[in-house]
């Protein structure tokens, strides 16, 4: 026996990469016309930069699309900007200002465009004849998403039925579809939020600067803290505050909340996610509280 | 850090949503706003205290309906590995779901309720996780506080599964006393059960070696994606054409001499390109590039891999098929698309030679089609001949997919004999 056989494992960030990769490979190879959901966001980060691996030294052989709300963190916006041009990727964005104009969607009373976004995404997907969709969702996020395949079929309407998914065995993806109808593809289905930031910090990518620690005006509301902007404003009786957060998501300014926290670098998010007792969903997001099933229904109609 | 993927199954009432909860609750894995929100809707549903299978039933109809319908993934990590969770609902309509569960599981773990023992749903488990060929299967005898913590009870239920286990083909089996509720045995060696000497479950699942559970010895590697630059203005790139893919077996180095299926052709191995840059060695499950010496038509579908060492070429196939569609039945000269590593062909059933009674593991050779949940031995031609290996000797390059061409749907799960 050797003393120091070679075992050939790999860590479990190899694997989840290695598993990401094939499924971002298998869509560009059976697929037409692929499209990746590119928002700035850290999991869609890790979902492009993945893509950029699994073809190089060739381009990624897709576009990145947008859903842009006009509600975004400008930061944010640059960051995109300055990824896809850094990768020499197509941006598509699909604008929801232009669908509110186009009266394809109205207005929400309480101004929140999240919800908004199915629509434009869906007019995007049928515009563009796009037949299989990356999303970055992650099944750790949230209980509705932990039911979801990797390759998921939506309907003509982009509906999701969830119960009536197709089996998904071994490593072996179907993505039949007719015209008109398309796929979902999560290749970050089996990653955590600490697999994620371990991934970052490994591989050193780039993320918007609000995921780190800086000083922002914000003021609480249900148990949040939200940033005064031009969109967020206190009411009456909310105090303003200037506070040391970072974002753990990142939505649109109004509904995304921010963490009170002092990390500053990819170890220190790292610690303070493995010791962190909430969700990034429960912790930052005021639109998945509407209520249990708030995003299985928003899902069901089409949305990420 | 390993990653071990397992798939628990049992039936209704076992406690297997206590024990899942029990594993992610003690290695606070449970945050706390999943914890209120289960914690309220229990109290709005009047259960008596908090019902942790909320946390893996996710949608809307398994809550109303108080059951779980599909596999719901979970993830949890200890200092030694991290680990997902495939939760397969255990009553008898749905074990297409503990099938796709167990297809990617390194370990199977079944419950069974030390007051009941063995009933009809552990053994079909059993069969299934054998059948599915996961490589170290778990039985947990959980409640053992209502049974006294008695060695006797335990025994009596180890020794009737074993005798059961002798008609399958499991390759590791480890029996362990627990209970869910109270922790016995589940985190920690209980103090309740000192005549047990093994491991607690926690412990096994971080100590279990799974590593050698890959095929290490023949080389296969499924052509995914072609990748040629065409970068007409970088010289360095103007000539690259690499193979992309997953290894599906054995281990792959530069300068290995290797065949290409189907055209035969045979070259060697210029240098394998991953992520990370150039490596000496590829092995499953590896995403990498392959570049070959010479220029030989090479494309997606086609294996790479070694001369005297290849799987078999055929269109003739006898499998194991585990039935998925509820709308769509297997009969003989029934037509299918198949897919298998990163080929597509059509297919037609030539024979059904039996069906088996999942519960008596009974052969049935008068049976004329298959449907959903059962499961049978074919005999497949197919349009185009496939590069297969029997699936006992690997996962990946032995099984494939049957799909209803009309709906698109995925309608079997097929392992190559």
């Amino acid at each position: 026996m050797p003393t120091s056989p070679q075992t050939y494992e790999l860590s479990h960030l190899e694997a989840l990469e290695a598993e990401s990769i094939h499924v971002i490979r298998e869509v560009a190879a059976e697929f037409e016309r692929p499209v990746l959901l590119f928002s700035g966001g850290k999991d869609s980060v890790i979902m492009l930069h993945l893509a950029a691996k699994a073809f190089t030294p060739a381009r990624i052989p897709f576009p990145v699309m947008h859903v842009d709300t006009g509600h975004n963190f400008p930061e944010v916006l640059a960051f995109r900007d300055s990824t896809v041009e850094k990768l020499g990727v197509r941006l598509v964005v699909a604008s929801v200002e232009e669908s509110i104009e186009k009266g394809r969607v109205r207005e929400r009373p309480d101004g929140i465009r999240n919800p908004l976004q199915t629509v434009t995404l869906l007019d995007a997907i049928q515009d563009n004849q796009f037949d299989a969709v990356f999303g970055g969702a992650r099944r750790d996020e949230e209980k509705a998403r932990a039911k979801e395949r990797v390759f998921s079929f939506r309907d003509e309407f982009g509906q999701w039925d969830p119960k009536n998914q197709r089996p998904e065995l071994w490593s072996l993806y179907n993505g039949r579809h007719h015209k008109g109808e398309h796929i979902r593809v999560f290749p970050l289905s089996n990653w955590t939020e600490l697999d994620v930031w371990q991934y970052l910090a490994q591989e050193q990518i780039d993320l918007p600067s609000i995921y780190f620690a800086h000083q922002r005006e914000v003021f609480r509301r249900d148990n949040m803290w939200y940033a005064v902007s031009h969109l967020t404003q206190p009411r009456e009786g909310e105090e303003v505050a200037t506070l040391t957060v970072r974002y753990r998501t990142v939505g649109d300014i109004p509904v995304t909340g921010a963490v009170e926290s002092t990390a500053a670098s990819y170890d220190d998010v790292i610690a303070e996610t493995a010791a962190t007792r909430m969700t990034e969903r429960g912790a930052t997001r005021g639109d998945d509280r509407l209520s249990e099933a708030a995003m299985e229904d928003r899902k069901r109609e089409g949305y990420f | 850090m390993e990653l071990l993927r397992f798939a628990t199954a049992g039936s209704v009432d076992d406690g297997k949503s206590t024990l899942i909860g029990r594993l992610l609750y003690d290695t606070k894995s449970i945050f706390e706003d999943q914890l209120e929100s289960i914690e309220r809707t229990s109290r709005d549903r009047g259960d008596e205290q908090t019902n942790l299978a909320l946390l893996t039933d996710g949608l809307r109809a398994e809550r109303e309906q108080g059951i779980t319908i599909d596999v719901a993934y979970r993830y949890f990590a200890t200092p030694k590995r991290k680990f997902i969770i495939a939760d397969t609902p255990g009553h008898i309509q749905y074990t297409r779901n503990m099938v796709t569960g167990a297809s990617t599981a390194n370990l199977a773990l079944i419950l069974v309720d030390a007051r009941n023992g063995l009933v009809e749903q552990s053994r079909r488990h059993a069969f299934i996780a054998s059948l599915l060929r996961v490589p170290h299967l778990v039985l947990c005898v959980n409640k053992m506080d209502l049974v006294d913590y008695d060695e006797e009870v335990f025994n009596r239920i180890k020794n009737e599964f074993r005798q059961f286990a002798t008609k399958l083909d499991i390759g590791d089996l480890t029996f362990i006393p627990v209970s869910a509720l109270h922790g016995d045995n589940i985190v920690h060696r209980s103090e309740n059960m000192p005549w047990y000497d093994g491991s607690s479950l926690l412990h096994h699942l971080e100590e279990v070696h799974i590593a050698s559970d890959r095929n290490l010895i023949d080389a296969r590697f499924p052509v995914q994606y072609v990748i040629r630059p065409q970068a007409q203005t970088n010289h360095a790139l103007h000539d690259y054409r690499g193979y992309a893919g997953t290894v599906a077996g054995g281990v792959f180095k530069p300068g290995d001499d290797v065949v290409v299926l189907p055209s035969g052709l045979q070259t060697r191995i210029e240098a394998i390109d991953t992520a990370r840059g150039p490596v000496d060695e590829a092995f499953p499950p590896m995403s990498v590039t392959i570049r070959l010496a010479d220029d030989v038509d090479v494309s997606r579908g086609d294996m790479i891999c070694r001369p005297h060492n290849q799987p078999r070429v055929t269109q003739d196939v006898d499998a194991m098929v585990c039935w998925l569609s509820q709308d769509v039945e297997l009969r003989e000269r029934s037509m299918f698309a198949v897919k298998q590593t990163t080929r597509t062909a059509r297919a037609q059933v030539r024979e059904l030679d039996y069906r088996i009674d999942v519960n008596t593991l009974h052969r049935d050779e008068t049976a004329d089609s298959l449907s959903l949940n059962e499961i049978g031995r074919i005999r497949l031609r197919t349009t185009q001949p496939l590069f297969i290996d029997e699936y006992r000797r690997n996962r990946t390059t032995g099984s494939f997919l049957l799909i209803d061409e009309a709906s698109g749907a995925t309608v079997g799960a097929g392992m190559l004999l």
